[in-house]
C-alpha cells in the first residue's frame, strides 16, 4: 500500500472567512469518492491572502500549491491529478518559489503556515523548544543580555527595547513577577498576531516561559481580544497541551523552574490594548490606563513587576535564543534591528504578512510586493501604523520602513500595518473619522482625549462644510497640540497623527465640499 | 463575541453560582466570570449583578461599572443571530461604510439593534483580523471575509433559515 498523500488546507480564520472549511471537507469526499488515500493536514496560512483557500499537496521534493481553490474546483483538481502536482489552472507551482515568499525573511514566521499548529511532532521536528532548552542552561542575566544583544525592540507599536524592559523586571526584586502579553490587536490593518496565535501557538508558549526564566515570572497571562475567537481557542488548546508535555508547569521541561500560563478574554474594548489599561482588566476593572510612572516593569499586574510585551516581540524570543543574537541583528538598518512583520491590508491586490528586514521602501512595500491596489485604481493614501497612524501619499514612498526614519516624518511603523486607499478616498472623512473612533474608544480618565475627540469631530465637521475654515483649520491644530501634549497615553496623544497628516498632504480633500456646493 | 455553539440559555442564579464557583480561586476572576456569564447566556442580565458583588465582595457599583464598560457585554439577550460588521480603516478602504448602510437599511436596525421578529442582533465593529479580506464580518463568532451587499443579504438570509 502506498504512503497517502499530504494534502495541507489552512485552518488559519482569514482562510476559513473565504471558504477553507468547504475546500477540507471537498476534498475529504472527493478523495474518499475516488479511493485515494490522503492525509488532510489543516496548516496555519502562509499569508498570501489573494491565493486563500490556497491548497498545497506534498511532492518528493516541496510542496505544490493551488489557489485560490473554492469547493467548486476540487473535482477538477482531483482530476487534473492534483495528488501528484499536476498542472491546472489555479496551479502555483512550488509554493517556496512563489517570489512573495521567497524574497521574504521569515524569522518570526519561519513554521507559520507550514506545519499542523498544534502537532507536538512538528514543533518539535521543526526546532522548536530549541529556544527554551538553551535557556535552560543560561543564568537570567545571560537570557537577558542575548535579548539585549539581538537589538529586539517591541512589535506592539511603541518599539521599545525587549531586553531593557526585561533587565528592568529582572532587577526588581519581588517574591511575585508576571509575564503579561498584549494580544489585544485592535489596530485596523494588523493581523500577524492572530496569525501567529492560529499557526504556531507553541512558539508563543515557548517564548513565554522563556521571558518568564529571564526575570523571574513564575505566571503568565495572554489577555487575548474577544474579536479573535478561533486565536484563543487555538492558544487555549496549546496551553493545555504544553502542560501536559510537561513544558510549562510545575516544572517547566523536568527543571525545577516553574512556569503557570492563562488566557484571558477581552470584551470588546480598543483601549485594552494599552498596557495600563490590560493590566486593569486583567485584573478584573474597566480598562481605564494607569499614569505611568511607576513603570508596570517596576509595578505592574496586581502591583508586582510585569512584563507586558506583545505577541511577536514574545513569539520572535524562541529563534533569538536558539540561534543566536547575532542571527537577528545581522538584518535590518540603524536602530532597527532584524526583521519586521509588516502586514499589507485594505485595498490592495496582494493582501497579507511580509516579514522582511527592516529598511525597504514604503513603496517598495506597497507597490512591488502589494502589487498596488485591488480595485486597480491609482493608489492615493496608506496608513501606517494602525488607526492612530498617519496618512502618507505616495510622495512618500521613499520613506525607508525603519522606527526612526517613520518618527523623523511625523509617521509611526508601529505594529507594520499598512493600510492602503484608492483615488476614491476622502482624507476629510478619515480626519474625522479618526476622532470618531477616539470618542468611541477612549477610556475617560483624561480630558483632552474624553473631550478632545468629540470637539474634535465637530470642528472637522465645520472644516467640511466650510464654516469659518481659517479659524476652525485654527482650532482644529491648537485642538491637536492639546491632545498630544496632555493626554496621559497614546489614544489621545497620537490620535491628532492622522488628523494632521491628512490635512498636510490632502489638504484639497477638506475644501472639496465647498467646491462642490459651489459648483452646484 | 466569542463563537455561539449552542442556542443561548435562559439566565438561572444556580448556574450564574456554578460559573461564579469555577472562577474564584482565579487572580481578577471578574471578568472570566462576565465572559462566561456572556458566552452561556448571551447576555449579563441585571441580577448576575448582586450575585457577583456578594460572591467578590465588591460593590454593585463596581461590578456594574465593569459591565457597562466593555462593549461585548450586554444587559438584554441578543437575537438569535449575532453579525459584526467591522468599520476599521482597512475595510474601509475597500467598501465597508457602504456596506454598513446596507446593514442597517436591511435589517431595519441601528448598531446594537435586535430586529423585531429577534432573529439578528446587528453590531459594529473596530477590526476582525481579517484586513486583507476586507470588508469582514463575523456572524455568531464565524467570520467572513470579502462581504460584499449581496453576500451580506446571503449570511443573514441563511442564519434566519438555519435558526428555525
Amino acid at each position: 500500500m502506498t504512503e497517502p498523500v499530504e494534502v495541507f488546507v489552512p485552518i488559519d480564520s482569514a482562510a476559513r472567512s473565504v471558504g477553507a472549511d468547504d475546500v477540507a471537507a471537498a476534498i475529504g469526499r472527493e478523495a474518499a469518492a475516488r479511493g485515494r488515500q490522503i492525509r488532510l493536514v489543516r496548516n496555519g496560512s502562509r499569508g498570501m491572502f489573494w491565493l486563500e483557500p490556497l491548497v498545497e499537496v506534498a511532492a518528493s521534493d516541496g510542496r505544490v500549491g493551488y489557489g485560490p481553490v473554492g469547493a467548486d474546483d476540487v473535482s477538477g483538481l482531483f482530476e487534473a491529478g492534483m495528488l501528484e502536482g499536476g498542472s491546472h489552472r489555479l496551479c502555483l507551482g512550488k509554493t517556496e518559489e512563489i517570489p512573495h515568499l521567497k524574497n521574504q525573511t521569515r524569522f518570526t514566521f519561519a513554521r507559520v503556515g507550514i506545519n499542523d499548529p498544534l502537532s507536538v511532532a512538528d514543533y518539535e521536528a521543526t526546532g522548536g523548544l530549541a529556544g527554551l532548552r538553551t535557556a535552560l542552561e543560561m543564568t537570567p542575566e545571560e537570557i537577558v543580555k542575548v535579548v539585549t544583544d539581538s537589538g529586539l525592540r517591541g512589535r506592539g507599536g511603541a518599539g521599545f527595547p525587549t531586553g531593557i524592559k526585561w533587565k528592568t523586571v529582572l532587577d526588581t526584586p519581588s517574591n511575585l513577577k508576571f509575564i503579561a502579553c498584549n494580544a489585544d490587536e485592535g489596530d485596523s490593518g494588523t493581523f500577524a498576531d492572530r496569525m501567529l496565535m492560529e499557526g504556531d501557538p507553541f512558539l508563543l508558549v515557548e517564548g513565554m516561559a522563556i521571558a518568564g526564566l529571564a526575570v523571574g515570572a513564575t505566571e503568565g497571562y495572554i489577555y487575548i481580544r474577544s474579536e479573535y475567537p478561533d486565536a484563543a481557542a487555538t492558544m487555549a488548546a496549546a496551553i493545555d497541551i504544553a502542560y501536559l508535555n510537561g513544558w510549562i508547569g510545575s516544572s517547566v521541561l523536568g527543571t525545577d523552574h516553574a512556569f503557570e500560563l492563562y488566557i484571558r478574554v477581552g470584551a470588546g474594548s480598543y483601549i485594552c490594548g494599552e498596557e495600563t489599561a490590560m493590566l486593569e482588566s486583567l485584573e478584573g476593572r474597566r480598562g481605564m490606563i494607569r499614569a505611568k510612572p511607576p513603570l508596570p516593569a517596576i509595578s505592574g499586574l496586581f502591583g508586582k513587576p510585569t512584563v507586558v510585551n506583545n505577541v511577536l516581540s514574545l513569539a520572535t524570543v524562541p529563534p533569538i535564543l536558539a540561534q543566536g543574537a547575532e542571527a537577528f541583528r545581522g538584518l535590518g538598518v540603524g536602530r532597527s534591528r532584524g526583521t519586521q512583520v509588516f502586514q499589507l491590508a485594505g485595498n490592495i491586490k496582494h493582501g497579507g504578512v511580509v516579514e522582511t528586514a527592516f529598511g525597504l521602501s514604503l513603496g517598495q512595500l506597497v507597490e512591488e510586493i502589494g502589487g498596488g491596489s485591488a480595485s486597480g485604481r491609482p493608489v492615493r493614501a496608506v496608513q501606517v501604523g494602525g488607526p492612530l497612524g498617519a496618512y502618507l501619499p505616495t510622495s512618500m514612498f521613499d520613506l525607508p520602513m525603519d522606527y526612526e526614519a517613520f518618527a523623523a516624518a511625523g509617521a509611526m511603523v508601529g505594529h507594520g500595518g499598512v493600510v492602503v486607499f484608492d483615488d476614491t478616498v476622502d482624507l476629510s472623512r478619515q480626519a474625522r473619522f479618526a476622532m470618531e473612533f477616539c470618542a468611541e474608544e477612549s477610556c475617560g480618565k483624561c480630558t483632552p482625549c474624553r473631550v478632545g475627540s468629540v470637539r474634535g469631530v465637530e470642528v472637522i465637521d465645520r472644516i467640511i462644510a466650510g464654516e469659518n475654515r481659517d479659524a476652525n483649520l485654527e482650532l482644529l491644530a491648537d485642538l491637536c497640540e492639546t491632545m498630544v501634549d496632555g493626554s496621559l497615553c497614546a489614544m489621545g496623544g497620537l490620535t491628532p497623527y492622522p488628523v494632521r497628516s491628512a490635512l498636510e498632504h490632502f489638504p484639497e480633500d477638506f475644501e472639496r465640499h465647498e467646491r462642490l456646493r459651489g459648483e452646484a | 463575541m466569542v463563537s455561539k455553539t449552542t442556542r443561548s440559555q435562559p439566565w438561572s442564579e444556580e448556574r450564574t453560582a456554578a460559573i461564579v464557583k469555577r472562577h474564584r480561586g482565579e487572580r481578577g476572576p471578574l471578568m472570566p466570570i462576565l465572559r462566561d456569564l456572556q458566552d452561556v447566556f448571551g447576555y449579563v442580565d441585571p441580577r448576575a449583578i448582586d450575585v457577583l458583588a456578594e460572591a467578590l465582595n465588591l460593590s454593585k457599583a463596581e461590578v456594574y461599572g465593569v459591565v457597562t464598560f466593555y462593549k461585548d457585554f450586554r444587559t438584554e439577550p441578543p437575537g438569535e443571530t449575532v453579525v459584526h460588521v467591522c468599520r476599521g480603516e482597512a475595510c474601509q478602504s475597500m467598501g465597508a461604510e457602504r456596506l454598513a448602510k446596507h446593514a442597517r437599511e436591511q435589517l431595519g436596525v441601528d448598531f446594537g439593534g435586535t430586529t423585531a421578529d429577534g432573529a439578528v442582533t446587528l453590531e459594529q465593529v473596530f477590526c476582525l483580523g481579517n484586513c486583507a479580506l476586507s470588508p469582514a464580518v463575523l456572524v455568531d463568532g464565524r467570520l467572513k471575509g470579502r462581504i460584499d451587499e449581496a453576500r451580506f443579504d446571503e449570511i443573514v438570509a441563511a442564519s434566519r433559515v438555519e435558526e428555525r
